[in-house]
């Protein structure tokens, strides 16, 4: 599995990462290099294995349904980096 | 008067009034400022509020209150776990300036335990490395060669106890990342089974891996630590009550009441760990301790776990496909470091995380994405969590053969800083032996069983699920009966009055 210029900029997409270009080239290297390495798991005979997610199978736990106190949203905004009015600010996303 | 290298020891001596919790955090400051230059263990040291908080726990030891084995002994918290009001930078620029709100659930019940917090530990940027060497606050260095790594990512917890700077240190791990340090270092640790120790407030990095665990001078410190840690959290669905019968032998390793006899115990011994790549004095120190556990009543057992050299590469699918769904959060608009006002959210998203990421943390987030991708989900993802599923039955045949396994930790004793940093799949080949027991979910100790190179070699004892109870004492039995555990580098300050 070879990691080119094509595929790198989707993983950078999926991965919403930008890159500078050495770190791009020292990212084609490092991933080919790893892959070729995980590549070794297509020798192995998995059967009939379904896989697994989670280390044991849990069963869904739920909480009796009390009302408690919500989070204070002053506490919540404590380390956004900018707020205003008791809110996050982003960057505008409709037109 | 001599502080003792023990954590319980300590608590045993402020609870017959030897010492007082304020002098034992004082003395805890004097090794930090005596050792804290050469070796860079700490991020953020708290001496006045360790202080202030020493008087607070002393109050409630001269009223009688003392209750746990731990109560009034100075320790440090890896920097993945949240403290209240304590940064938490997880070795990244990305928290950097990020300050919890909120307590990790071990650190409260460690709280009510009277523990005292001294300093939050260096770690490899958001776990992800095995060296100590990707934090963004710089390397930690190994207490026993300076110009060596200390292993990682908890190598800040394990260089903090192996030099004297504290008594016990909480790490995380996710492949290794308590047990290859404390093997690196020449200290002891516990790696819980899966859903012993809550993970509320351990900044995730994979979660159906993770976990929370002690790092300490021997064994019986650890299982101290992990009798306040372990249990049921509301808050942590993944947790479970567990580990009946821990409290008990634990107050009878504390008294030293009952010898502690391994007679009849079958250590089970995998020829697949032994083989190529393993360092011949790593070997050596390992089958001596086997002829150790023998001599004391155990009974070797030849086992198999062939599919150990498939574990590295399914857990690095596996990890970083939940890293990269995990460090999905840090988007530069809730909290930690942001690039600054851009057009659009997209533009805010990439600056923010290109320059808020070290390259370690992006190889993988990028990686666990591809693995992830359509087109690779099969080939890759899926392949990794059918190994996994095998790999965890290989261990459930083996246990039925035997009661704890016995292995290296890693395949070296602790290399030269900046040998391995430039070769991600040599780096991660150091992980072999420690990697399937986080897929299979299952408990494991470390303790130290000799030197190679002049540098301390652990062996890994692996356990059934949530029987750490027989891990611990096999370990103990072997400390003793042994005196690894007790040898310091010569950067420790011997009986500092």
């Amino acid at each position: 599995m070879t990691i080119d210029d094509e595929l790198i900029k989707y993983v950078e997409d999926l991965s919403k990462l930008r890159l500078s270009h050495e770190e791009r080239e020292q990212a084609k290297s490092d991933l080919t290099a790893i892959l070729g390495y995980i590549d070794t798991l297509s020798e192995l005979d998995v059967g009939t294995a379904e896989g697994l997610s989670h280390p044991f199978k849990f069963v869904n736990c739920f909480r009796d349904d009390v009302p408690a106190a919500s989070a204070d949203r002053d506490i919540i905004l404590l380390n956004a980096p900018r707020k205003k009015d008791g809110c996050f600010i982003a960057p505008k996303t409709v037109e | 008067m001599t502080i003792p290298f023990s954590a319980v020891e300590a608590a045993k001596m402020i609870k017959t009034k030897k010492i007082s919790a304020i002098e034992l955090t004082t003395e805890a400051f004097s090794a930090i400022k005596n050792v804290e230059l050469s070796v860079s263990a700490c991020i953020t040291t708290l001496e006045n509020e360790a202080l202030d908080r020493a008087r607070v726990v002393q109050t409630r030891i001269d009223a009688g209150e003392a209750h746990s084995p731990l109560f009034g002994v100075p320790m440090m918290v890896k920097d993945n776990i949240c403290v209240k009001g304590v940064a938490a930078t997880c070795g990244s620029k990305m928290l950097g300036n990020f300050t919890p709100p909120y307590n990790a659930s071990v650190y409260e019940r460690l709280l009510e335990a009277g523990a005292i917090l001294t300093a939050k530990t260096n770690l490899d940027e958001f776990a992800m490395g095995g060296s100590t060497e990707t934090s963004y606050f710089g390397v930690t260095k190994n207490p026993w060669d300076v110009t060596r790594v200390a292993g990682g990512s908890s190598g800040g917890s394990a260089a903090a106890v192996a030099s004297g700077e504290t008594f016990y240190a909480l790490g995380s791990d996710t492949g290794g990342s308590i047990r290859q340090p404390c093997s690196f270092c020449g200290v002891s640790g516990i790696k819980p089974t899966y859903g012993a120790v809550s993970r509320y407030g351990l900044i995730a990095y994979a979660s159906s891996l993770d976990q929370i665990g002690p790092i300490g001078a021997d064994i019986r410190d650890c299982a101290a630590v992990l009798s306040i840690i372990t249990g049921k959290d509301p808050k942590d669905s993944t947790s479970v009550e567990q580990s009946a019968g821990l409290d008990e032998d634990l107050s009878s390793m504390i008294a030293e009441t009952d010898p502690i006899d391994i007679a009849g115990m079958r250590v089970g011994i995998p020829a697949d760990y032994f083989g190529d790549g393993l360092d011949n004095g790593v070997k050596a120190a390992v089958m001596n301790a086997a002829k150790i556990l023998e001599g004391l009543g155990a009974s070797l057992v030849d086992i198999k776990l062939p599919l150990v050299k498939y574990a590295v590469p399914a857990y690095y699918v596996i990890a970083c496909a939940e890293a990269s769904s995990n460090l999905s959060r840090y988007d530069g608009v809730k909290y930690g470091f942001s690039s600054g006002e851009t057009e659009n959210l997209d533009q805010l998203y990439v600056n923010t995380r290109g320059e808020g990421f070290g390259a370690e943390v992006k190889r993988r987030v990028m990686l666990g994405s591809f693995v992830l991708s359509s087109g690779y989900f099969d080939a890759y993802y899926k392949k990794g969590l059918q190994a996994r599923e095998l790999i965890q039955r290989d261990f459930f045949s083996a246990f039925e053969l035997c009661d704890v396994i016995l292995s290296p930790t890693a395949p070296t004793v602790a290399y030269k800083i900046g040998e391995n940093i430039s070769d991600p799949v040599k780096m991660y080949l150091g992980d072999i032996y420690t990697v399937s027991v986080n897929l299979a979910g299952l408990p494991a100790v470390v303790i130290p069983c000799g030197f190679s190179d002049d540098m301390p070699v652990g062996m890994q004892l692996t356990g059934r699920r949530f029987d750490e109870k027989t891990l611990i004492k096999t370990a103990w039995a072997f400390q003793k009966n042994t005196d690894f555990h007790v040898k310091r580098p010569s950067i420790w300050k011997e009986g500092v009055k």
